[in-house]
């Protein structure tokens, strides 16, 4: 008889990485159906797009330059893909994708080393690189259901307020901003972070399936929730509501799914927290200080590069020492 | 109420239905048996037999041999055949080994001034357990009379008794629990008397009711408590078992009794209850045997030595093409055997046949920082981290980051997505820096 000697545990759970990519897939699904009924046909063949770009140039770098024979996709590309596209307006076309897929899957990711060894991520590496090339075709955005009307584009609610100050918000003429619309996601922006309400219900499932970072998006959110309040409180005249700061812009797209990619964030619930501390803190700064509307994915590549740091002083206490040693 | 627990852990799937609820039947006697000197941890016995000589069951053929050792006996009635060595399946090394052949039934010889516990001194009690050649059934395999002789200066408040039996498949202390109790409480006593200990709590998982409500009975008027602990591995671990009951952490790098408990496990107080009442030495022990390569899972009792080829004819494997691996232990901690021609020694508990279909490989991934690891290390550690450093031979930063509070319980190996070999790395690296330590000291 032959007998295998392989080391302990000799039970090994049935999960996978690639079964995590799938529950990312799946919890992106509703956020797939509001874009594609706001935004129209466009937004899902961008979607579909880019993802396949994704996962062929993965296929490529993998098979043909790295020969690694054997590999099988393992949805990590599908995912960064999808996310980018998420990121994207409506008006960038399909050579400025292209570059953008590449800059997300070879200078995101397989510079480092491929998946799990990149320190920033893939998907806003790409996000930013597209945003500094062609910034007109990135800060062009079309208004909601815009294949029903003949005016095409518009500005979001984050750049109204940047630009055109807060009286602006109330009797915005071409489309409604309310708190309603900002939640469901009747409003301009990028693919898919206009629906608060669709990327809630994806939330729900990473948490039930257990595939999330979960303090990220809490403390993040929670942040820019008490920063915007305070400022709100001091001058609403001038300021926001604490409400359209987490409902407007990237905030929800980014804290839920951004943030809490695995690879780029810490994996202690204390890093977990000082991550989400800091995110909160360098969105609300970009804000209401800062030259862009839009702080998230700036905020989100800033503390990406801090990971490793938060993740060796954010080390919890080994059971049986005291803190701080035995 | 809250069922008692620890932070982290998993949930493997429990398999005990194979045998739990299979009565426990003594095995007839081995042709041969075969005697490791290191029937525990510490030194080899010293050897009092040589080939040719008579011996009856229970006579001391190996006397401990320093203050961390422990006796060994004859577990047939036969004649020393030889003197060999043989790789012992849980240290990886070679040690001596006699070989016995039966001649004949049971003649015992027990272990003199047995009897009524409660009329002995606790040296006297001590004593019997050190000459019965008892230590830690549960797996470690660690003198029992050492553990109860309480050093001066410290002092033990509380007597554990592991009954949690985390492992999947296994089910023999569940059973000895069934069927014992009177004899396990009794067992019990004992060790309060000889430690001077006034209370016991007895944890058992969730998963075993009526084991607890037969323990609930057996206990009854005594000073003993019976505590309900949530299902989850690993939960019998002894730093995490008081962790769960007294909510007290057993300090990094220190023992139980430093936070003044002692833990000892159901068949170890059986075997003492066995010694110190009725002058049996450690020849005998119950065991699984179990897996779905087993045609017949049960629950046995064995000679200690029989081979585990002898045990597993007894309950019929499958066909072979279908057997993966066979474990002295259970799924998650269990020793692969190399082959079945390997003697069985104190601490078994279980022999596991998987078979391929169960302990299928993993595709592996790279390491994408999910966490899970850290989020079921019991000890607190980061596991992810922990191998990079060993990966890389930093094995300074590795230490400071709580290598060596490692307890090998295999979580974060089972939990892992990517199907890296956490522990695996863990172990090699603990030899390692062990070595290094040991040149540094020289």
């Amino acid at each position: 008889m032959k007998l295998n000697v392989a080391a302990a545990p000799h039970l090994r759970s049935k999960d996978s990485v690639r079964a995590v990519m799938v529950d990312v897939l799946i919890a992106l699904i509703p956020s797939v159906i509001v874009s594609t009924w706001v935004f129209g046909l466009r937004a899902l063949w961008i979607m579909l797009y880019t993802m396949i770009l994704a996962e062929v140039m993965e296929l490529f770098i993998m098979k043909v330059l790295r020969k690694q024979k054997n590999f099988k996709p393992d949805g990590s590309a599908s995912v960064t893909g999808l996310l980018l596209a998420m990121n994207l307006s409506l008006a960038v076309n399909w050579w400025q994708i292209l570059i953008g897929t590449f800059a997300a899957i070879v200078l995101g990711k397989h510079v480092y080393g491929g998946l799990g060894k990149n320190v920033f991520n893939p998907a806003l590496i790409g996000r930013v690189f597209m945003l500094i090339s062609f910034p007109v075709a990135m800060t062009t955005w079309y208004r909601p259901f815009y294949y029903k009307f003949d005016t095409i584009t518009t500005a979001t609610p984050l750049a109204i307020l940047k630009e055109k100050g807060i009286d602006s918000l109330s009797n915005w003429s071409d489309y409604t901003i309310s708190l309603k619309s900002l939640f469901v996601g009747t409003v301009p922006g990028s693919i898919g972070e206009v629906s608060a309400l669709a990327l809630l219900i994806g939330f729900i499932y990473l948490v039930v399936r257990g595939r999330i970072k979960i303090w990220i998006p809490v403390t993040y959110i929670s942040t820019v929730f008490v920063i915007a309040s305070i400022f709100y409180l001091v001058d609403p005249t001038k300021y926001a509501s604490p409400l359209f700061h987490l409902l407007a812009g990237g905030l929800m797209l980014g804290a839920l799914f951004m943030a809490t990619d695995m690879v780029t964030s810490p994996m202690t619930v204390k890093g977990q927290i000082i991550f989400g501390l800091g995110l909160g803190l360098i969105t609300m700064v970009i804000r209401l200080f800062g030259g862009y509307p839009e702080g998230v994915s700036f905020s989100i590549l800033i503390m990406n590069a801090l990971v490793p740091l938060i993740d060796i002083y954010a080390k919890p206490r080994i059971f049986g020492t005291t803190r701080g040693g035995k | 109420m809250a069922l008692l627990s620890f932070k982290g852990g998993v949930h493997p799937p429990e398999k005990k239905e194979l045998a739990e609820h299979k009565e426990i039947k003594v095995l007839p006697l081995p042709e041969k048996v075969y005697i490791y000197t290191t029937n525990h941890i510490g030194a080899p016995a010293k050897i009092l037999v040589e080939p040719g000589q008579k011996v009856k069951t229970g006579q001391k053929i190996g006397e401990a041999n320093g203050f961390i050792s422990a006796n060994i006996h004859s577990s047939v009635t036969g004649e020393v055949v030889e003197i060999i060595k043989m790789t012992n399946a849980a240290s990886g090394s070679k040690n001596d080994v006699i070989v016995i052949q039966r001649t004949g039934d049971d003649e015992w010889d027990f272990i003199p001034n047995h009897g009524d516990y409660s009329k002995k001194s606790p040296k006297e009690i001590i004593e019997i357990v050190k000459e019965a050649g008892i230590v830690g059934l549960g797996g470690a395999m660690f003198p029992s009379h050492v553990k109860m002789s309480i050093p001066e200066g410290k002092k033990a408040d509380y007597l554990i008794i592991n009954a949690a039996e985390c492992e999947p498949y296994i089910t023999i202390d569940h059973r000895m629990m069934l069927e014992k109790s009177k004899e396990i409480v009794k067992g019990i006593k004992i060790i309060m008397h000889a430690t001077g200990v006034n209370k016991a709590y007895i944890g058992i998982e969730s998963n075993k009711p009526d084991a607890i409500e037969k323990m609930k009975e057996a206990v009854s008027g005594e000073p003993i408590e019976v505590k309900v602990l949530k299902t989850k591995y690993p939960q019998g671990a002894e730093k995490q078992l008081i962790y769960a009951i007294t909510k007290k952490e057993v300090p990094s790098g220190g023992l139980p009794l430093d936070v003044g408990a002692i833990v000892f496990n159901v068949s170890t107080i059986y075997a003492i209850y066995e010694a110190v009442e009725k002058g049996k030495p450690l020849v005998e022990r119950g065991i699984t045997l179990t897996g779905e390569g087993v045609k017949n899972p049960g629950n046995f009792i064995y000679r200690i030595g029989t081979l585990a080829k002898d045990l597993l004819d007894y309950v019929g494997l499958v066909e072979e093409e279908k057997i993966d691996r066979i474990l002295y232990g259970g799924p998650m901690m269990g020793i692969p055997l190399p082959n079945i021609e390997l003697p069985t020694f104190k601490g078994n508990n279980a022999l596991t046949v998987m078979t391929k279909d169960v302990a299928p490989d993993k595709e592996l991934f790279p390491c994408i920082r999910c966490s899970k690891c850290v989020q079921v290390c019991p000890i607190n550690l980061m596991p992810y981290l922990l191998k990079m450093q060993v990966e890389k031979r930093e094995y300074d930063k590795a230490l400071e980051y709580g290598l060596m509070d490692c307890i090998e319980c295999g979580s974060c190996s089972y939990a892992c997505p990517a199907g890296i070999e956490l522990v695996k790395s863990f172990k090699t690296g603990k030899k390692v820096a062990r070595a290094l330590k040991g040149r540094a000291k020289k």
